[in-house]
């Protein structure tokens, strides 16, 4: 690691007053941060450890009107496992559970989670060209190593994926991303919160200099509780990064028939992927096969692989379905 | 503000107080290491995919590779040096005995903070869950079985 100086200030208003010095940045789990500057990758000229605002209830889980407020330093593994979570947002509870491994759980924050960076393996070498560590010099994922890489929303520039499965869960349940600046808050819908790459592949989020987020919020989702699934494919059984991981959420009337649903995707974007529109194919249709076929479909209009992740385009597709199929089948509850 | 100096730190490391002087980049795994005297605690890959340098923080199993000295300041920590007690083995360390739960020995440091992690946070309830729940472990010498069967004895749970 580079050396940098380190500072706990006791309040968000210190910690934003820390943060405005030039390459200062926020730590609080550290699980992806401190990998990061062991590689090089990235090299804050100073650390600010935001752990102590957790005294003034930013780690708090609380309610929120219906709806559920998770603290920014609230750990994913008290996240998933709090009582409110498992009984209202199941699908959440899933997802982050099929992240990471219980160690770094207990780590990970939530604001962390969302501001995690992606695990392409050019990004983590630095003897190698990546226009998001080093703009302008190139991406050798296109025609290279992109087995666990994007097929959707890509760009000429780079074809990263984010590596969360919290945020899928996140992004169908359409939570709000909630941030403090010296100047004020802002409230940030997740879907505008991960950036797609475009030309600035650089830029994960819309977060601005300045801005620490405080809160997640999500809004009721009970309808959705009885009928959500989280599915993962991975390489192994457990503790890898998703090739393509499903959130799919259904709230059915009593004769089967869609009322509404949610389905979002991970390991196939630079942000987790959901398409209103085939939700509302959905809509009113009874929960069959072919029903989601089309979801799946409508989902991955334009997908395209770069080779080694061309099985991906299957894949997704079958794992739209499967994870429809098993929100529609049981009541779950993790 | 100079990068290179030193940071004040106490640690309660295995019931005992400890202080310590710091430069800001020590990792908690190379503070316990390096200047703790305590090299139970294994560096395996040193970014968080292997679980040698599980150990637990306030009681929380965590991988001490990826968290600073610095941010534990006034923490209590347990190594795999602080789980006996005196003569007696923990449990999990007889049980990982009497399972045959390792061949070469080098991650059974994590191995067991991390099992006894596991146990203190009550999630798991049938053999599936014990190896769901112990998967942040890598065993390379393939101990999988033994190290699930001897989690598994101390919970109480069928194989």
């Amino acid at each position: 690691m580079n050396p940098f100086t380190f500072i706990q200030p006791d309040d968000v208003d210190a910690a934003l007053a820390a943060l405005a010095a030039p390459g200062a940045r926020p730590i609080a789990g550290g699980t992806n941060l401190l990998d990061l500057m062991k590689e090089g990758v990235m090299t804050p000229s100073g650390l600010v450890d935001i752990n102590p605002l957790a005294a003034g209830g930013l780690d708090r889980i609380e309610e929120d009107g219906a709806g559920l407020r998770l603290g920014a330093l609230a750990r994913n593994a008290d996240t998933a496992y709090h009582p409110l979570v498992r009984e209202r947002y199941p699908l959440l509870s899933a997802a982050i559970l099929a992240g990471a491994s219980p160690q770094l759980r207990n780590m990970a924050t939530n604001g962390g989670n969302l501001l995690q960076r992606t695990r392409c393996v050019y990004f983590y070498d630095v003897g190698t060209p990546c226009n998001k560590r080093a703009p302008g010099t190139g991406c050798p994922a296109r025609a290279g190593i992109n087995r666990q890489l994007a097929i959707l929303g890509t760009s000429a520039t780079c074809i990263a994926t984010h590596p969360s499965d919290m945020c899928v869960a996140l992004r169908a349940l359409d939570a709000t991303v909630h941030v403090r600046a010296a100047h004020g808050v802002r409230a940030i819908p997740f879907a505008d919160f991960h950036r797609l790459p475009g030309d600035a592949p650089d830029v994960d989020t819309t977060l601005q200099p300045g801005e620490l987020i405080t809160h997640i919020a999500l809004p009721d989702a009970r309808r959705f509780a009885a009928h959500s699934a989280y599915v993962k494919v991975r390489d192994r059984l457990s503790y890898a990064f998703a090739l393509v991981a499903v959130a799919a959420a259904l709230d059915l009337a009593d004769d089967g028939t869609i009322r509404a649903a949610r389905v979002a995707l991970g390991g196939v974007a630079h942000k987790p992927w959901r398409v209103e529109d085939a939700e509302d194919l959905l809509v009113g249709r009874p929960a069959t096969e072919s029903a989601f076929a089309a979801a799946a479909e409508r989902i991955l209009h334009g997908a395209r692989g770069h080779g080694q992740n061309d099985f991906k385009l299957p894949l997704a597709h079958n794992a739209v379905i499967e994870a429809l199929r098993a929100a529609a089948r049981k009541e779950q509850r993790p | 503000m100079d990068v290179h100096r030193q940071y004040p730190i106490r640690l309660r490391i295995n019931g005992q107080e400890r202080a310590f002087e710091v430069e800001s980049w020590v990792t908690l795994l190379d503070l316990l290491r390096e200047r703790a005297g305590l090299t139970g605690t294994k560096k395996g890959c040193d970014h968080g995919q292997c679980g040698a340098c599980t150990v637990l923080l306030d009681g929380r199993r965590i991988n001490a590779c990826l968290t600073l000295a610095v941010m534990q300041d006034g923490h209590e920590l347990t190594t795999i040096e602080g789980l006996a007690d005196g003569a007696d083995l923990h449990p999990l360390q007889q049980a990982f005995i009497d399972h045959d739960a390792f061949q070469c020995g080098y991650c059974t440091p994590g191995q067991i903070c991390s099992a006894a992690g596991l146990i203190a946070e009550g999630q798991a309830r049938t053999a599936a869950d014990v190896r769901e729940l112990m998967s942040g472990n890598i065993c390379r010498c393939g101990a999988y079985p033994q190290i699930a069967r001897a989690v598994g004895a101390v919970l109480g749970i069928a194989p």
